[in-house]
């Protein structure tokens, strides 16, 4: 007896065959797309893998205590530091906004980092590398996903802060200071986007090579004080952590009027620097995607079988 | 090309992948040559560690091979990866794919935005496939709630995203109880018979599985093909006698006669013959006949009416796929310890296959005609 039923499968409600989508004459004729055709699937790429990330928002209200209470108690923390040193009142706010910034830079070393590594493992990572989008539409889309979800928390780590602490913002530039946020979390997420090739590349150890990282860029970023009095330190952290450069422009932006400690460069300045490590971080992200992938096929990477 | 000056489905020549791992490399594939037509239906069928495996990801693009060229549709799989991943799809078994967080309709839209389906022609799609995998009452349920089944019937579905001419499935079916992987099967063969012109790849270590599905198949172990024919041409390697077991109502000097036929090879009584009283007090026997070809069975049928026999079963055996490969390698399926640096996830062992009511190394007993 034959193990399989030889009863059709019925026909889908619209009527159609399921089993039939966009019929095409060939094989070869469905492997030639036109340019807009490779746009289109890029793009959508973007919002596919955008979307389980800003679902998860709605879904997984953890968050709030994770994302948003245990951060604001860490703010909260040199807030009264300043407080009992009696700091000027702009020192307040300068902690405030690095608290909200955390939000970024937590969400870059921990879910773009990590990610390409944890996709792999999941099964997920062959399946993009079979598909026939560009890898960097992936990324492009967890970026994306990652920058709603973080921007609603660093929102709430703000407002709440601000509410709480009685911060009193002063900006002069708000079309550059929106500019040097929306710079500052493309070149963090540009950088998570090589992290997370390279993470991919050298497996665990890039892991434990982040968590090295974290204090560590924590510190010389100046989330919790200006990075003008890291000095020497400093002025190498703007040259290359997009963190460091991004919350000192804004800090000078959003407290105009206060008094700024020196040594460091104009939020103009900053801007230009952001602008570049965009660039950098995204060349050479693909540069790095495309390394990536040339030796996982060569080595058998892709997949945790390596089979 | 094919017969039709189309390319092959699949072109396979000299493919060899050597993995190096320590202590020291493993040759995973040792110079495969394959062809597959376009609407074909091919099985790999061999052991864990047989290389199958290996052979699918590099037809996928997932993985270079260390020498020698395969062609999908014509296409190089080293240097046309983008024409590749346009045509084809996979689905392996176990798979844990996606994003537990989303529902199973959001999953599948979430892959069919990969393949860049309009956002609302993929959810459109998404819906037919999940009515065509029968899912419909998961059809908001959260992906990390699914069943082993319903999570491979949602792979499956998710394979079918894009309407692919070639389909890679790797063990689909592994793990599976039997009326998942039945379905399983079910939609393999619905969806090819959707278009003339759709080829699959099965690779699997269920005998049963292969002989029912494929119209060829490869045997590999070791990293080489040791044979590759129909289903049927594989067991002619091992059976060159048609055999068959009659149950008889009264045998009384039958067996005699039997053996004088013409193209009876042999008739001997079972051993296992059923000689217990039955509910009707009907005594019956077992009779193992061997003839030099099926033709031979007329003569037999009328022999017995002769005697005075009632024929009560007859059922033919035939050798499985598994005889053919203890034939082709002097071991079963799952007698080789060393032999797990490939699909080294799997802990089935072949036998007793979700689906299916078959064991292996025995020769499979397919009731064709009963007669009583």
């Amino acid at each position: 007896m034959s193990i399989l039923r030889t009863t059709p499968k019925r026909p889908s409600v619209s009527g159609r065959n399921p089993f039939v989508y966009r019929p095409t004459a060939s094989p070869q004729a469905a492997a030639e797309w036109t340019r807009r055709q490779i746009a289109m699937t890029n793009l959508r790429t973007v919002v596919g893998r955008a979307y389980p990330r800003v679902t998860g928002l709605f879904r997984e209200k953890s968050w709030v205590f994770f994302e948003i209470l245990l951060p604001f108690l860490s703010t909260s923390a040199f807030v009264f530091v300043y407080r009992a040193l009696q700091a000027p009142p702009q020192y307040i706010g300068f902690v405030v906004l690095g608290g909200a910034m955390t939000a970024f830079w937590l969400n870059v070393i921990w879910m773009m980092a990590q990610q390409l590594w944890w996709e792999k493992s999941q099964g997920n990572l062959e399946l993009y590398f079979a598909a026939p989008m560009h890898i960097m539409a992936v990324l492009f889309g967890m970026a994306f996903g990652g920058f709603v979800m973080s921007s609603t928390r660093a929102a709430a780590v703000l407002i709440i802060a601000t509410a709480v602490y009685g911060v009193t913002f002063s900006v002069d530039q708000w079309a550059l200071l929106i500019g040097v946020f929306l710079l500052t979390l493309a070149a963090l997420y540009g950088l998570g986007m090589l992290l997370a090739s390279l993470f991919l590349m050298w497996g665990r150890e890039a892991w434990h090579l982040t968590q090295l990282l974290v204090e560590p860029v924590y510190f010389v970023s100046g989330l919790n004080f200006p990075i003008a009095r890291l000095g020497v330190l400093g002025s190498v952290a703007i040259s290359i952590l997009p963190l460091a450069v991004g919350l000192d422009a804004m800090r000078q932006l959003a407290f105009a009027g206060a008094a700024y400690p020196i040594g460091t460069p104009s939020p103009l300045v900053e801007a230009a620097i952001l602008v570049v490590m965009v660039v950098v971080f995204l060349v050479l992200s693909r540069w790095a995607l495309a390394v990536l992938e040339r030796r996982a096929r060569q080595e058998g990477r892709l997949s945790v079988r390596w089979q | 090309m094919s017969g039709t000056d189309q390319p092959l489905a699949i072109d396979v020549r000299g493919i060899r992948r050597v993995y190096n791992v320590k202590p020291k490399p493993v040759v995973a594939l040792d110079g495969v040559d394959l062809q597959v037509e376009p609407g074909e239906f091919f099985g790999l069928l061999g052991p864990n560690g047989a290389g199958k495996t290996t052979l699918i990801k590099i037809l996928t693009t997932l993985l270079l091979p260390s020498e020698g060229e395969a062609r999908i549709f014509g296409f190089d799989v080293q240097r046309q990866t983008k024409q590749i991943r346009r045509i084809m799809n996979m689905v392996a078994g176990g798979e844990q794919s996606g994003y537990g967080i989303l529902t199973v309709r959001e999953q599948l839209w979430m892959f069919s935005q990969f393949y860049g389906l309009p956002s609302r022609d993929g959810w459109n799609r998404v819906d037919e496939l999940i009515d065509a995998v029968g899912m419909q009452d998961q059809r908001t349920q959260r992906v990390s709630t699914l069943s082993t089944g319903q999570r491979q019937k949602m792979n499956f579905a998710r394979g079918l995203l894009n309407d692919p001419w070639i389909f890679f499935l790797d063990e689909p079916t592994l793990g599976l109880d039997v009326s998942a992987a039945r379905s399983v099967r079910e939609l393999m063969l619905a969806w090819k018979a959707a278009v003339p012109g759709r080829t699959i790849l099965l690779t699997t270590h269920y005998m049963a599985e292969a002989d029912e599905l494929c119209d060829r198949i490869a045997i590999v172990d070791h990293g080489r093909i040791l044979a590759l024919g129909t289903p049927d041409e594989l067991k002619r390697r091992v059976q060159r006698e048609s055999v068959f077991r009659i149950e008889l109502d009264r045998l009384e000097g039958a067996l005699g006669a039997l053996r004088r036929l013409p193209g009876v090879v042999s008739a001997t009584q079972a051993a296992d013959a059923d000689l217990s009283e039955g509910p009707s007090s009907r005594q019956t026997i077992e009779v193992n006949l061997a003839l030099v070809d099926d033709a031979a069975l007329g003569g037999v049928v009328g022999a017995l009416a002769g005697l005075g026999a009632r024929i009560l079963a007859l059922r033919k055996s035939e050798p499985s796929l598994e005889d053919v490969f203890v034939e082709l390698v002097g071991r079963g399926f799952d007698e080789d310890k060393d032999a797990d640096h490939d699909e080294s996830h799997h802990g089935d062992n072949g036998r007793g296959h979700p689906g299916t009511s078959v064991g292996t190394h025995e020769a499979r007993e397919r009731e064709e005609e009963v007669v009583a």
